[in-house]
């Protein structure tokens, strides 16, 4: 095994581990406003890709991509205002239950937009042949773009969190809703905001990784599995830490390729699921205490 | 009183008779195809196909006088799903046969049911194990596996390539290609150096394609229907591979081009010749047929057509003309009119049906195409123009 060969695998490691992570955040931040799972994050990215793509048709890339992310946002915002918003004690069960309705919903609402077809962006730069090598080591200039943008989300997630009064009534609210209120905290905005920003973020992720995986109906399904294995990884809502999460994951799924046969790539992130839910529910660096204080 | 008695007795008798005339003046014929899902490449053209062909055919006042009357059963290409569509359509529907499903998983599941039904299975599937061992009642019309593996690995020999890297997609399609492949290399004089199977829905395969680079692969052989197969050519492309790539006959459509963009230029695959029917000598049997079913669902559906379509198409044509020669709508009879067919040109080739081969085309169905510019085009290779590929 030399060294470039291993450059190779960690290069697609990274790649598979930020997709995730992308995914993994918007997770985390709905969650963060209110000690939910939305199972429907999948949907935002496909909707993200789906809505960008056919809006490039008409208009340059960058408006195109601009444009899907506040139409996913909206879309958001929708979604908690009709199906969420009216709940008086949303369980956590009802929650879960409600969020893979929608996700269904939304899955079936693309096929009769757009039919069974797979589409993709074009690449940002360059083409589907352009690579950048270190000596035999090649990488797409999209997965700079994918790792770039995931960089700048995480860095503004984390300062919008702790730094600004918004952020900071979001974070009050997951922890203690009563209390947020009875500060005069709107708790019920907090919740659609949530839901508009991680619609945004998976939109925007949608597009950015779109040229690389392609985008179909329900192409949304198999991202959200591998999203939300990196976030129960990392430690629920925390952004910070669903990055380098995603990064074990991919990699330790590119490595395990090279001494498995790949069919064996995804039985590597279940058994990570499965291994960390039952070991450290809490995720590999979050804490234990904080976690128990939450409803998940 | 007399007179009444026997008036009742003949109205009656007539009743009775004009029963089962009224019944018979329809054939049910049920399709399971992948409409939606991950197959849906397959199954969307093959159930609009179907239902162009079904209602052409009931303009023009349907088969010895009987319509038609066609059910499609979505199964979103789980094999499960069409098992049960498969029951359903037996036992409560009636149907006479039975087109699909569009892929090779979800036939295997359901062949054993409809041989022990008795009911006609005209698989729009390619594996070759649906008719290899063959089973009574069922068929398929998609070219072979086998035949498809060969014509690549002769055009390896042409190419002077002797190591293949083999990546396939886990789905029925891709493990009985696999296997072909692993079974015929040896004695076509090619190494497989590594061969992979993915996850159908694998979003990135920089990983596999390194391992199969690292192996020493000078060829690349894909074997998927599903969006991987795109996928697959972009990575090898953006990881410095520079050797040819081989695609399966599923590779038969331009979206995956359109997907894969500069990528896909050069990409060499089997597939039968509605790709270029346009560029077909005018004497070619099946020139006439092709650019017919071409113009017609191309005008009809606004998208282009496909191979994928033209299986249901040959299903569809082998019923009507088993149908037609039979006489009756009745299983048994139909069943023994399909083995009876021969030179019968449909859009994958011509079929010659026996009681051995349940198929009925043979390795000249194929026609070896690439990638130029975004469209599919004839391979040109000087050493093969006057072999066995030209004539029929």
């Amino acid at each position: 095994m030399n060294i470039e060969l291993l450059s190779q695998y960690l290069v697609a490691g990274i790649t598979y581990g930020t997709i995730y992570a992308i995914v993994a955040i918007g997770f985390n931040i709905i969650y963060n406003a209110t000690g939910i799972i939305n199972f429907a994050q999948g949907e935002f990215v496909m909707l993200g890709g789906m809505i960008a793509v056919s809006l490039h048709t008409f208009m340059p890339l960058p408006a195109a991509i601009v444009a899907a992310v506040l139409a996913a946002m909206i879309i958001g915002a929708l979604i908690e205002i009709i199906f969420i918003r009216w709940l008086v004690s949303p369980s956590v069960l009802r929650m879960i239950i409600i969020t893979i309705g929608i996700s269904i919903f939304v899955r079936e609402a693309a096929l009769h937009v757009w039919g069974e077809a797979v589409r993709a962006l074009p690449y940002f730069t360059g083409s589907e042949v352009t690579v950048i090598s270190f000596g035999n080591v090649h990488i797409s200039p999209q997965v700079l773009w994918v790792t770039g943008i995931a960089a700048i989300i995480v860095a503004l997630l984390t300062f919008f969190f702790n730094y600004t009064l918004l952020g900071r009534q979001m974070r009050a609210c997951s922890s203690n809703r009563d209390a947020a209120r009875l500060c005069g905290i709107n708790a019920k905005n907090m919740v659609t905001l949530s839901f508009v920003l991680s619609a945004g973020i998976g939109a925007l992720a949608g597009c950015v990784v779109s040229p690389i995986t392609y985008v179909q109906y329900d192409s949304g399904t198999g991202l959200a599995i591998k999203g939300f294995t990196v976030a129960i990884l990392g430690g629920l809502g925390n952004s910070t830490a669903a990055i380098g999460a995603g990064l074990i994951l991919g990699i330790l799924e590119s490595l395990c390729v090279m001494v498995l046969p790949t069919a064996f790539k995804d039985v590597v992130s279940i058994s990570v699921l499965l291994l960390i839910l039952f070991v450290r529910p809490s995720g590999i660096f979050g804490s234990v205490e904080a976690s128990r204080l939450k409803e998940f | 009183m007399k007179a009444v008695k026997i008036l009742a007795v003949l109205l009656f008798s007539c009743l009775i008779l004009a029963a089962p005339a009224l019944a018979k003046d329809t054939i049910k014929i049920g399709a399971i195809l992948a409409v939606t899902g991950p197959a849906s490449f397959l199954g969307a053209p093959e159930a609009k196909t179907l239902e162009m062909l079904v209602e052409d055919i009931n303009k023009k006042g349907g088969i010895k006088g009987m319509k038609v009357e066609l059910i499609i059963k979505d199964s979103g290409a789980s094999p499960e799903k069409a098992l049960s569509f498969a029951k359903q359509l037996i036992e409560e529907d009636k149907v006479l046969a039975i087109i699909g499903p569009s892929t090779s998983g979800e036939t295997m599941k359901i062949k054993s049911v409809a041989e022990e039904a008795k009911a006609i299975l005209i698989s729009c599937a390619a594996a070759e194990v649906i008719v290899n061992p063959v089973a009574k009642y069922v068929f398929k019309t998609p070219q072979m596996d086998k035949h498809a593996v060969i014509r690549i690995f002769e055009q390896m020999k042409v190419m002077k390539l002797a190591k293949a890297g083999v990546l396939s997609s886990n789905t029925g399609f891709g493990k009985a290609g696999k296997e072909q492949i692993e079974k015929l290399a040896a004695e076509h004089g090619v190494q497989v150096v590594a061969s992979e199977a993915y996850d159908s829905k694998a979003t990135d395969l920089t990983a596999e394609v390194t391992k199969v680079k690292a192996a020493g692969a000078e060829a690349i052989i894909n074997w998927s229907i599903e969006p991987a197969q795109a996928i697959v050519i972009k990575n090898a492309r953006q990881l410095g591979f520079k050797g040819p790539i081989f695609q399966s006959h599923g590779f038969g459509n331009i979206k995956y081009v359109e997907a894969a963009g500069e990528a896909a230029e050069g990409v060499i695959f089997p597939a039968g010749r509605l790709l270029i029917a346009d560029v077909l000598p005018k004497n070619h049997p099946q020139k006439a047929l092709l650019t017919k079913y071409k113009k017609d669902y191309e005008s009809k559906f606004k998208e282009e057509a496909s191979t994928f379509g033209g299986h249901a198409y040959d299903a569809m044509l082998i019923l009507t003309k088993a149908i037609e020669k039979a006489g009756k709508a009745d299983k048994e009879a139909v069943r023994n009119a399909i083995e009876g067919l021969t030179g019968l040109v449909g859009t994958a080739g011509t079929f010659n049906f026996s009681a051995q081969d349940h198929n009925g085309l043979d390795i000249n169905a194929f026609e070896m195409l690439t990638v130029k510019k975004g469209k599919f085009e004839l391979l040109a290779t000087p050493a093969k123009k006057e072999g066995a590929s030209k004539k029929k």
